[in-house]
């Protein structure tokens, strides 16, 4: 499979679940690939593992600003704040992009299990993942700022790829900074 | 008769989404029951009946299947009508709650309409 059609999938993946749930148009930025993990120094960050024969990461990120406008526009009311429900609004957008993703993905590399999302906030935090591939970075521009979904996927090493996934997404977790 | 109606998923704002949409829709909604996961949904079956029952698949402690499949060993809750509402797309996990008896299945994203017309065909 090319990066192309993956970075394919990560488009109509996140236009779709933008579209039909949030009333939201993206406009579609250039895609690059990257070696270190992704996420931005601040704001709002939410990640999800993919198992199985191909296991990795996904992760969607955005500024605090952009997560209370996607929150405002999946529940239909105004976010103020970062506060638990801007947060599961993320993580729950988060699972529908890459759940929607990991879908388009099944028809070429097989089934693939996904974990609960974990969404993280803050300020001057970092991740690092222990995976040696290459990040995709599909960003797009919403309400006059850039949020970007980021895709890392490898052959799975161990059967079942779930103890790595684990690994990965706790040494993930674990590099945040603050 | 009013329609019960439990909405199990994991994320509230979803359970709020389609709370929401059941509001909307031209039915005879009755009580609205919530829970995050499936093993939450059980317990509250226990001292509630629903006549309809809205589920996520990919969820903690309990998720969709293993709920669908202990509703439909339960004498009291096999009838009980479950549309699964789901990211999960491959067609192996759809195929299994087909198989344990679900009556419908949502793909996320969906639209309000996707759901009333869900809806309408079970009532």
């Amino acid at each position: 499979m090319t990066q192309e059609r993956i970075i394919e999938m990560m488009r109509a993946a996140t236009r779709d679940v933008f579209g039909t749930m949030l009333g939201i148009e993206l406009t579609d930025l250039e895609a690059f690939a990257q070696e270190r993990a992704p996420g931005p120094s601040e704001g709002v960050l939410a990640l999800v593992g993919l198992a199985g024969q191909w296991a990795g990461s996904g992760t969607f990120s955005c500024s605090a600003n952009s997560a209370r406008h996607i929150a405002g526009q999946l529940l239909m009311q105004p976010y103020e704040s970062i506060d638990d429900e801007v947060l599961d609004a993320i993580g729950e957008v988060t699972n529908m992009v890459l759940g929607n993703v990991k879908t388009s993905l099944e028809e070429e590399l097989g089934p693939m299990g996904l974990s609960i999302p974990t969404v993280i906030y803050g300020r001057n935090f970092t991740t690092r993942s222990v995976a040696k591939s290459q990040w995709i970075v599909v960003p797009f521009g919403c309400n006059g700022e850039t949020v970007e979904v980021h895709l890392c996927l490898a052959p799975s090493k161990e059967a079942g790829g779930l103890t790595r996934l684990a690994k990965d997404q706790l040494a993930a977790v674990l590099s945040i900074l603050d | 008769m009013a329609l019960d109606v439990m909405i199990v998923d994991d994320s509230a704002a979803i359970r709020k989404i389609l709370h929401r949409v059941l509001l909307q829709a031209d039915i005879p909604l009755g009580a609205v029951l919530e829970a995050g996961d499936g093993k939450e949904a059980l317990e509250k079956l226990q001292s509630s009946s629903v006549n309809l029952i809205l589920s996520d698949i990919n969820m903690p402690n309990m998720d969709g299947i293993e709920l669908l499949s202990a509703l439909k060993a339960q004498e009291l809750t096999k009838g009980v009508p479950v549309i699964m509402v789901t990211t999960e797309g491959s067609s192996s996990r759809v195929m299994e709650a087909v198989n344990l008896g679900a009556s419908g299945y949502v793909r996320k994203p969906f639209t309000a309409e996707q759901i009333k017309e869900k809806l309408s065909g079970l009532i």
